[in-house]
């Protein structure tokens, strides 16, 4: 069986070992979460937003809609990008199956429902504050929507670290439209279960260690980051 | 969907309103309710063009509501409320600013928040740093203009939020009850952007609780009483003889609810 | 604040995510290959592939499934060329047109591991029919791949030939795992279970615990690997030149020689059987 120590020590012997297939591996793994994430922020904290100021038809049947997505299972998402990017399908003439891009746009889909659910959130919040001010100034409600973002930029760095966990966390949709190819579309969680498979569960918990590594490092990043502007701006 | 919901009450009375009025706000046939019950009713009020108008009277009366809705925050259910004898429109209450009970300060710099209400108002972004710092080095927040606006005191918060509403040089400022809870040194800041503002012509709509307040700055007084107006006199006479038995009572200092 | 860049915000996204992830990479430089776990958990492709490319310049990407899943990926036109084990199976690909012609490349075996207390008496076996009759009648626990590969297709036949109802026993004394070789056999050896496993998955797999091979040595545990070129008539995105130059590399002199040089142990894993 694996011993935790052993494993941790291992892994600390991978990281300073300067393992180049590993460095490769959090590369990649770093490229498509990262990528997946910021596209993810882009699409759905405007949407949040939009849907924290807006009075429409079906508001609150689009927030549980919404809040419910947060759920998605990578697999079903997986599935669903392989049968639309296969070469049998409505956009495989993109070529994008088995291709880092086919994981940015996988994670993609898991990640923009949790950064819009969690922005419509911060959003609503602030904009209960704010509504008066900026009626009052004539700023309309879709107009308010930049600004309320901006002012609550503090707030939604927890919007793109959620987002980004469960990016780099998952397997179920990167295995299946990456293929897990190496060099190519291995990253961290797919080498995980490949080690996993191989019986290889040292190595595999080795990984796993660097992997929450990873996560601690871009959250103690964000965080340091945070601190650094707030005291710029002393808010 | 994303109007400021203005649209809808104001303009059902057409015949109501004279136009070519001096009064630089008319109101007729005003009616406010919620759910079946009327909050305010207002069958006709003028607020005339320069000085300043204080609405007094006790909680409840519809101060705050009359505020709103002149100010194109509410959509009124019935009547009409005009503007230099136009029916109001989001580019009128444009050329309105509000200051609230508590100041909204937005999460960034004293000087963008300046900023902020000068690109909301269609001042182009070249001219706008150095109209914000303009008006904040004239009115003694110059040297605070870099620092985070949420990290002054509440006084200076709620002056800033005067600034900010005065950098656009609106026509009408609304205030509604803007120094409650501050201290005097920040009010008495306060009152003096209020009386500079007016000198150069703004119209100054208060509302306050503080008599004192209301005698040092106003020029006449709206008293308002359970959603309808029962005095609008000077304010001189108000202190003096109230023509309302409400007014009287309130100015003696009956607790009047 | 601009006003215009909320609104055009969610196009300027649109733009830029299709400017990222549209396809940057030469066509020809590549080929993917749908292959099996055991080619790649055992390490035999990685071993050959490097002087397949160091002498052509071609990549070779695997996708490694399971057979089923592999042959639904190629006739999905999802890959070039179909490395698998499941001759039925493969030449019903072929017949149906997916496939332009079937290659033998290499055979291994498949052999039955299971828990050093042996509770069906099989250790020491080489009848495996037999064998599964005995698991049957001792009810001992039986991990199956239960996931249409090559190896599941391999052990449903031998079933058969035992004559032993498998969807009574499901989930009692027959767990299916529905997974990949590797995990059945994490799972499998959690449990003490009997396992089918191939040869060189066995072989190079790092978690034995104590199980041990019971059963071996049946011709009826030939395990022979196919390659296939997927049709480009059917799918015109396939790299039809760079695919059968693989193929005719690893079913020439250089491949062959590469796969029979592969070994774990001074263990030869795959031996080459090309014609």
């Amino acid at each position: 069986m694996a011993d935790f120590a052993g494993a941790f020590l291992q892994s600390l012997g991978l990281i300073f070992g300067g393992d180049a297939e590993l460095w490769a591996i959090v590369a990649i793994s770093l490229k498509v979460s990262l990528t997946a994430v910021a596209f993810a922020c882009l699409i759905g904290m405007p949407i949040g937003a939009w849907i924290a100021v807006g009075r429409f038809r079906g508001r609150r049947g689009l927030i549980v809609a919404v809040n419910a997505l947060m759920g998605l299972p990578p697999v079903v998402v997986g599935l669903v990008v392989y049968l639309m990017l296969s070469n049998s399908g409505p956009l495989g003439v993109l070529q994008l199956l088995y291709t880092p891009s086919a994981m940015i746009l996988a994670q993609f889909i898991l990640v923009t429902p949790i950064v819009a659910a969690l922005t419509r959130q911060v959003v609503e919040t602030l904009n209960d504050e704010y509504a008066d001010q900026l009626r009052s100034l004539g700023v309309s409600r879709l107009r308010s929507v930049p600004a309320l973002l901006w002012d609550g930029r503090f707030a939604l760095t927890t919007a793109v670290l959620a987002g980004f966990g469960r990016a780099i966390a998952e397997v179920g949709a990167v295995m299946i439209v990456g293929g897990n190819i190496n060099h190519v579309t291995r990253v961290m969680t797919t080498t995980i279960a490949l080690e996993t498979s191989k019986g290889n569960l040292s190595l595999a918990l080795a990984l796993g260690t660097i992997l929450i590594l990873m996560a601690f490092t871009v959250n103690a990043a964000v965080a340091l980051l945070d601190s650094a502007s707030r005291r710029v701006i002393h808010v | 969907m994303f109007d400021r919901g203005i649209s809808s009450g104001f303009q059902s009375d057409e015949t109501a309103a004279c136009s070519g009025d001096a009064a630089l706000l008319s109101v007729s046939g005003l009616v406010f309710e919620i759910a079946g019950k009327t909050l305010l009713q207002i069958q006709s009020l003028d607020i005339p063009a320069g000085g300043t108008t204080v609405i007094m009277g006790p909680n409840g009366a519809g101060k705050s509501l009359l505020l709103r809705l002149m100010h194109g925050l509410l959509p009124a259910s019935q009547g009409s409320i005009r503007m230099t004898g136009k029916p109001l429109t989001a580019a009128l209450c444009r050329r309105q600013a509000m200051v609230f009970q508590s100041p909204v300060i937005l999460r960034r710099s004293v000087r963008a928040n300046v900023e902020f209400a000068l690109a909301a108002n269609g001042v182009p972004w070249r001219s706008r740093r150095k109209r914000a710092l303009e008006v904040l080095s004239a009115t003694g927040l110059g040297n605070k203009a870099k620092q985070a606006a949420r990290s002054l005191s509440g006084g200076e918060q709620q002056k800033l939020a005067v600034v900010r509403a005065l950098a656009t040089e609106p026509e009408i400022l609304f205030l509604d009850e803007p120094t409650s809870n501050l201290d005097p040194a920040s009010v008495l800041a306060i009152e003096r952007l209020l009386r500079a503002a007016s000198a150069a012509g703004t119209k100054v709509v208060l509302v306050t609780h503080d008599l004192g307040q209301a005698r040092r700055l106003g020029d006449e007084v709206l008293f308002l009483h359970r959603g309808q107006v029962v005095e609008q006199t000077p304010m001189k006479r108000f202190v003096d003889a109230p023509v309302s038995t409400e007014a009287a009572a309130y100015v003696s200092g009956e607790l009047l609810v | 604040m601009s006003n215009l860049k909320c609104r055009r915000a969610p196009l300027l996204g649109a733009a830029a995510f299709f400017a990222v992830v549209s396809p940057v990479f030469a066509l020809d430089s590549f080929i993917v290959v749908q292959s099996t776990t055991s080619t790649q958990n055992s390490g035999l492709l990685d071993s050959i592939l490097p002087g397949f490319t160091a002498e052509t310049e071609i990549e070779v990407r695997i996708v490694a499934v399971g057979t089923g899943q592999a042959i639904k990926n190629a006739q999905n036109g999802d890959g070039d060329v179909l490395l698998v084990h499941a001759k039925a199976a493969e030449e019903a690909f072929v017949a149906k047109g997916w496939g332009v012609e079937r290659h033998d490349v290499m055979y291994n075996d498949f052999v039955i591991v299971g828990p050093p207390a042996d509770p069906a008496g099989i250790a020491g076996m080489s009848d495996a029919v037999a064998a599964l009759r005995k698991i049957a009648d001792a009810n001992a626990i039986y991990a199956s791949r239960g996931d249409d590969s090559g190896t599941h297709k391999a052990e449903l036949r031998l079933w058969a030939e035992a004559g032993v109802d498998l969807a009574a026993a499901s989930g009692g004394w027959y767990r299916e795992t529905g997974s990949g070789m590797g995990a059945t056999l994490n799972a499998g050896i959690g449990m003490g279970a009997y396992i089918l496993t191939d040869r060189a998955t066995w072989i190079s797999f790092g978690n034995k615990a104590d199980h041990q091979i019971s059963v071996e040595e049946d011709p009826k545990l030939f395990n022979q690997y196919g390659v296939i070129l997927v049709n480009p008539e059917k799918h015109p995105n396939v790299n039809a030149d760079a695919g059968q130059i693989f193929i005719d590399w690893l079913t020439g002199n250089a491949g062959q020689a590469a796969i029979a040089d592969y070994k774990i142990d001074g263990q030869q894993l795959f031996f080459p059987n090309a014609r």
